[in-house]
């Protein structure tokens, strides 16, 4: 169980937004995570920088570095999980994810961050639905089963 | 040199919101999704800062021919609902909820070698390469 953070929450939220802004602004490109990493795989496209795929989540790895580095000393887990989860689940869900967004064209960033404030329909409908399913599971995993990671 | 810092510069600070915002941890996600539990509403905070940023970066945008390093925006134009949005947004939404990892945060945790992230990368480039093998010819 965690607690609730605003500060941290909207703060680090925040600082997604202005990281997307940045991709915006210079590049012209939409920060959608499950996009990038899918251009990883494929033959690199007119202007922007060759690979520039790679360079956005070679800085997102060299944040989980440095966020692995600096949580003692910030007295703040940032990466580290207590649950325990079953590998298989955790593969199964994977899976669904790596498909279920190219299927949808977008996660949370590309759909979320990025979509609801253009007032995207594609993107407002696709988060409810996302969201609305993520409760879903987490309840029949949780609490109808109990082989979810809360329970 | 300077594009490439700037794209290098933009995918560490998303990781860097991530973390303080504790989205690489897969129990605040689900705890977020636990509205029928100990809800922590603290993701909703994280979309409403994110969203507001973003909102300002498209006035911004919006006031340009284009880009500071780009020749054009390649903003999405499509409006069609589709099935396949559908369906796949759902899939993703069920994967979400049985762990609370979604990409992003995923390959942060993966990168500071958080165990189930270490499974859960391969398994959703898998995912990924699986869509293009299916759909793509």
């Amino acid at each position: 169980m965690t607690e609730f953070t605003p500060y941290a929450a909207t703060i680090g939220g925040a600082l997604i937004g202005l990281a997307a802004a940045l991709m915006l602004l210079f590049e012209g490109r939409i920060a959608g995570i499950s996009g990038i990493l899918s251009g990883l795989f494929k033959r690199g496209e007119d202007d922007t920088p060759p690979a520039w795929q790679a360079l956005f989540i070679g800085g997102m790895a060299l944040g989980g570095v440095v966020l692995l580095l600096v949580q003692d000393a910030v007295g703040r887990d940032m990466v580290m999980t207590k649950l325990e989860l079953s590998p298989l689940l955790v593969v199964g869900a994977g899976l669904l994810v790596g498909f279920g967004t190219r299927l949808g064209n977008g996660c949370t960033s590309g759909h979320g961050v990025c979509g609801i404030p253009r007032l995207s329909l594609r993107s407002i409908l696709a988060t409810l639905i996302f969201m609305a399913m993520a409760v879903l599971t987490v309840f029949v995993t949780n609490h109808v089963f109990s082989f979810g990671g809360l329970s | 040199m300077k594009r490439q810092m700037l794209v290098l510069f933009s995918g560490f600070l998303f990781a860097i919101g991530l973390g303080i915002s504790e989205m690489t941890r897969p129990e605040k996600v689900l705890g977020f999704l636990d509205i029928f539990g100990h809800w922590d509403p603290s993701l909703a905070f994280v979309m409403g800062g994110a969203i507001a940023v973003y909102a300002v970066a498209l006035q911004l945008a919006g006031r340009r021919e284009t880009p500071g390093f780009s020749d054009r925006f390649r903003i999405p134009e499509r409006s069609d609902i589709t099935p396949s949005l559908i369906i796949g947004s759902a899939l993703f939404g069920i994967g979400w909820g049985l762990v609370g990892f979604c990409p992003g945060p995923a390959l942060v945790a993966a990168a500071a070698m958080i165990t189930p992230a270490l499974y859960f990368v391969p398994a959703l480039i898998a995912g990924v390469l699986l869509h293009r093998f299916t759909f793509d010819r």
